[in-house]
């Protein structure tokens, strides 16, 4: 009983203060609504976190909002104190210095609360890793892999297709398109689905990262780690590498694409005929990571 | 020990110094080895700092403007890191300041393994000109100075700049280990009667701390790039999964030397600024062995928080929950030594000179810093903000304005004894505010790029980034020319500052130091002082 109310007036206060955090980024943050739906990027002199796409990034948004609240609160009431002391206490307002050095009842006092505002954060903080860490019942599962200096994306249980999705270079930007942030393929996922995402490792570690949705994973040489994404509100939801992975680094962008069911699956009938497959065998072994070298079409084109 | 009427010469200089290279080069003098730290701390910030500059002009606009590539961006970024790490805030702080007073503050004639203490300073020398090589090199190092594997191998950087760069850090280390094994010697067994470790100043326990720290985990440094670099040149495999070897091996072996090693950038510092406060508050530190055993537990839970670094490499969730856990454990010694020092300024009789300048500012801008890194301590939040710009202002707050604040507290306050001349208060004041307003302009804004989604080492970005970035550089520029004008005061000080008092500070300033002459003799000591 006592721990629901406590739960509830944690969730109160970080509704509260995501409420205040959200007015004030509202002011700054203009996401420019375009046809296609939500854009997950970076806006001209944004200050807060990028807009949400989905779940895992609303849980991450609400939460950051009361760590926010806590540290602002903190943060004044030490720089508060301090101009309060200079003041109060200079040489010239206060001459004869007291000459106590000990208060026990404060002593315990300033290592106590912050134990308990420490409690306070971490315990929606461990709910929410838990909750990010895997797709209770992935829709679709989706390997990723970061390459020297381009994404690869394989279609896992949905034909088990693979593709490669390069930077659109500046001089072959489409007008409204953002420069170091647009790819020739961008992942398509359908909106409302939990996307498994396996990522798995290839020539140097890259990290898979985007923040609109709230999700990033290392994609490390010799490994394959799980994560997932789910994407609520159709829109393009960008992102970029975020491990510095060699010369290009800055230059291999991601891009999502959250698009509603009948959109994507006329694009996964096209991108089954369009794309090569994983593994170059029967679709029977769909499942299997692409642990062979998958069939590199873009590799022409570099 | 010398004859004692030599104890109370006025012209301390001249009392038994030998020639300038028996003085300079074969030093075994702990005030001239710190001072050669010191010259030789700033000499690597112009090289850091440039660096930095160039950086942050390329950054002011989107495009590439001045850098040919990435990889030369990488470099750049690499050898920024490095040198400020091992080449300016370490010799600064440990080896400058360190080997200045904490054998005055504890009453020795001079740290326990003087020549040892020599070759501490000169091997930092050429592990500086290895890494000043390594970007002249092939490709340059450019793996950033978490030179995290794959990327750092023979496969991805196949020249000798990154073997220079690795060489480098293993002579750093061995400075660095031989520095701590010095101090820890001194500190346990020089301290001069009656000075018993709950007496020692708070800069002597923040040294003995910072030593144990870097005793134990430069040589876990020391072990990783060995087998990083026989993975390189031997054909072994550590870390090549193709050979059996792991990845995240490595970084968990840097995170262990890594995570202790940003406390051993901070620890000294908060020793320095505990003196400076009690000194301008004219009050004793508030709450001395809380202060005191803060920095043991920071030190101590330092070493078992590493991961947080990793929250993205794909340890299991619960190993994740422990590590946000145990991180944020560090808030509360930290928040402990914030509200003490507030606490001895409270009822003080404060006055704001240079040093308690650069202090004030330390405490508020060491909180920013902290408080983002309770935001960063949670796993949650950090999968977006992870390798971030929020990253870069974390990690600039507590060092760039934490450390470097420091520095400078340190150096204000200790220049009248060092050289034996009073800085200027005028010179000192402007050159505070010039940098409180470059690095907090230079800084504060890369939170908002970090939540933006604006990643770490990238030399172009998105154009809607660049309202920031350009703060930012705007900012980078006003804080070189601040640091421009610090060999400006310097230079003051030294031609024309007023001849220091053995204690220009009053009855606030305790420790032994303020007790010997400004600039204190070659041998400090004649006799060992004693303690009531």
């Amino acid at each position: 009983m006592k721990a629901l109310m406590a739960k509830r007036l944690i969730v109160g206060l970080g509704r509260r203060l995501a409420g205040v955090a959200a007015g004030v980024m509202g002011l700054v943050l203009a996401v420019p609504a375009l046809a296609q739906g939500l854009v997950g990027a970076p806006a001209p002199w944004g200050m807060g976190l990028q807009p949400s796409g989905g779940p895992i990034k609303d849980a991450i948004g609400s939460f950051n909002s009361l760590v926010f609240g806590i540290i602002t609160v903190i943060t004044i009431f030490v720089l508060v104190l301090l101009a309060y002391c200079v003041w109060r206490f200079s040489a010239s307002r206060n001459p004869n210095p007291s000459t106590t050095s000990h208060h026990t009842g404060l002593e315990i006092a300033w290592t106590v609360i912050p134990v308990l505002i420490l409690v306070v954060i971490a315990i929606p903080s461990f709910r929410l890793i838990y909750y990010q860490d895997r797709a209770q019942e992935a829709d679709l599962t989706i390997n990723v892999q970061g390459r020297q200096w381009y994404w690869n994306y394989t279609y896992a249980d949905q034909g088990n297709f693979t593709f490669d999705s390069y930077p659109v270079q500046t001089a072959d930007l489409k007008p409204g398109q953002l420069r170091n942030l647009e790819v020739d393929n961008p992942l398509v996922i359908p909106v409302g689905a939990n996307v498994r995402v396996m990522t798995i490792g290839y020539d140097v570690i890259h990290s898979f990262f985007v923040p609109a949705l709230g999700v990033q994973k290392y994609t490390i040489p010799g490994r394959t780690m799980e994560t997932w994404l789910r994407a609520d509100r159709p829109g393009v939801y960008y992102g970029q590498c975020n491990q510095i992975c060699g010369t290009n680094h800055w230059f291999m962008p991601i891009a999502v694409r959250a698009v509603p069911r009948e959109e994507y699956n006329a694009w996964l009938a096209d991108a089954r005929k369009r794309f090569a497959q994983a593994d170059g065998s029967a679709p029977a072994m769909a499942a299997a990571p692409a642990t062979q070298e998958p069939v590199q079409i873009a590799e022409a084109r570099r | 020990m010398a004859t004692a009427s030599h104890t109370h010469h006025d012209d301390h200089h001249h009392d038994h110094t030998p020639g300038f290279v028996a003085r300079w080069f074969f030093s075994t003098n702990h005030k001239d080895i710190g001072t050669l730290y010191i010259i030789f701390s700033l000499f690597a910030a112009i090289i850091g700092i440039g660096l930095s500059l160039l950086m942050r002009l390329e950054l002011m606009h989107p495009g590439m403007q001045y850098f040919a590539d990435g990889q030369m961006w990488n470099a750049y970024v690499s050898a920024h890191g490095l040198i400020m790490v091992f080449f300016v805030v370490m010799p600064a702080l440990i080896g400058g300041f360190g080997n200045w007073f904490v054998p005055i503050m504890i009453g020795a004639p001079d740290m326990a393994f003087p020549r040892m203490n020599n070759i501490s300073f000169w091997l930092l020398v050429p592990a500086f000109l290895l890494l000043g090589a390594s970007m002249f090199v092939g490709e340059g190092a450019g793996a950033g100075w978490t030179i995290y594997t794959p990327l750092s191998d023979n496969q991805f950087h196949s020249s000798a700049s990154m073997d220079l760069a690795l060489f480098s850090l293993h002579l750093a280390g061995a400075s660095s280990i031989m520095g701590a094994a010095n101090f820890i010697t001194t500190i346990f067994n020089m301290r001069a009667p009656g000075m018993t470790l709950h007496k020692m100043p708070l800069f002597v326990w923040s040294m003995l701390v910072t030593a144990f720290l870097l005793l134990l985990a430069v040589p876990v440094l020391a072990g990783a790039i060995t087998m990083l670099i026989t993975d390189r040149n031997f054909g072994t495999a550590f870390f090549k999964p193709e050979g059996g070897g792991d990845p995240v091996l490595f970084q968990h072996l840097f995170w262990f030397f890594g995570h202790p090693e940003v406390y051993i950038m901070i620890l000294p510092g908060f020793g320095i600024i505990s003196h400076i406060v009690s000194t301008f508050s004219r009050k004793p530190v508030f709450g001395y062995l809380g202060m005191a055993y803060a920095m043991v537990a920071i030190g101590f839970v330092g070493f078992i928080v590493w991961a947080h670094h990793m929250y993205s490499s794909g340890m299991d969730v619960d190993t994740r929950a422990y590590f946000m856990a145990a991180t944020m454990v560090i808030a509360v010694p930290t928040g402990v030594k914030i509200f003490s020092w507030i606490a001895t300024m409270w009822g003080g009789s404060i006055k704001l000179d240079t040093p308690m300048l650069f202090a004030v500012g330390f405490i508020f801008l060491f909180t920013v810093g902290g408080v983002t890194g309770v935001v960063l301590a949670n796993a949650g939040i950090d999968q977006v903000l992870h390798n971030t710009y929020y990253v870069v202002a974390h990690f600039h707050y507590v060092l760039s304005l934490g450390a470097v604040f420091s520095i400078y507290a340190g150096f204000y306050y200790w220049i009248g004894k060092m050289s034996g001349r009073q800085y200027s208060e005028t010179l000192g004041k402007l050159h505070f505010w010039l940098t409180f307003v470059g690095v907090n302009l230079t800084f504060f804004p890369m939170h908002f790029s970090g939540n933006q989604g604006m990643p770490r080492r990238y030399p172009d970005y998105p154009d809607a980034l660049w309202g920031w970035n350009f703060v930012a550089s705007v900012g980078a520029i006003i804080s070189v020319v601040s640091f421009v004008f610090f060999f400006y005061v310097v230079w003051a000080t030294f031609r024309s500052g007023a001849k220091a008092a053995a204690n220009p500070w009053g009855p606030g300033a305790t420790t032994l130091e303020w007790q010997v002459a400004s600039p204190p003799p070659f041998h400090t000591f004649e006799e060992l002082p004693r303690l009531r």
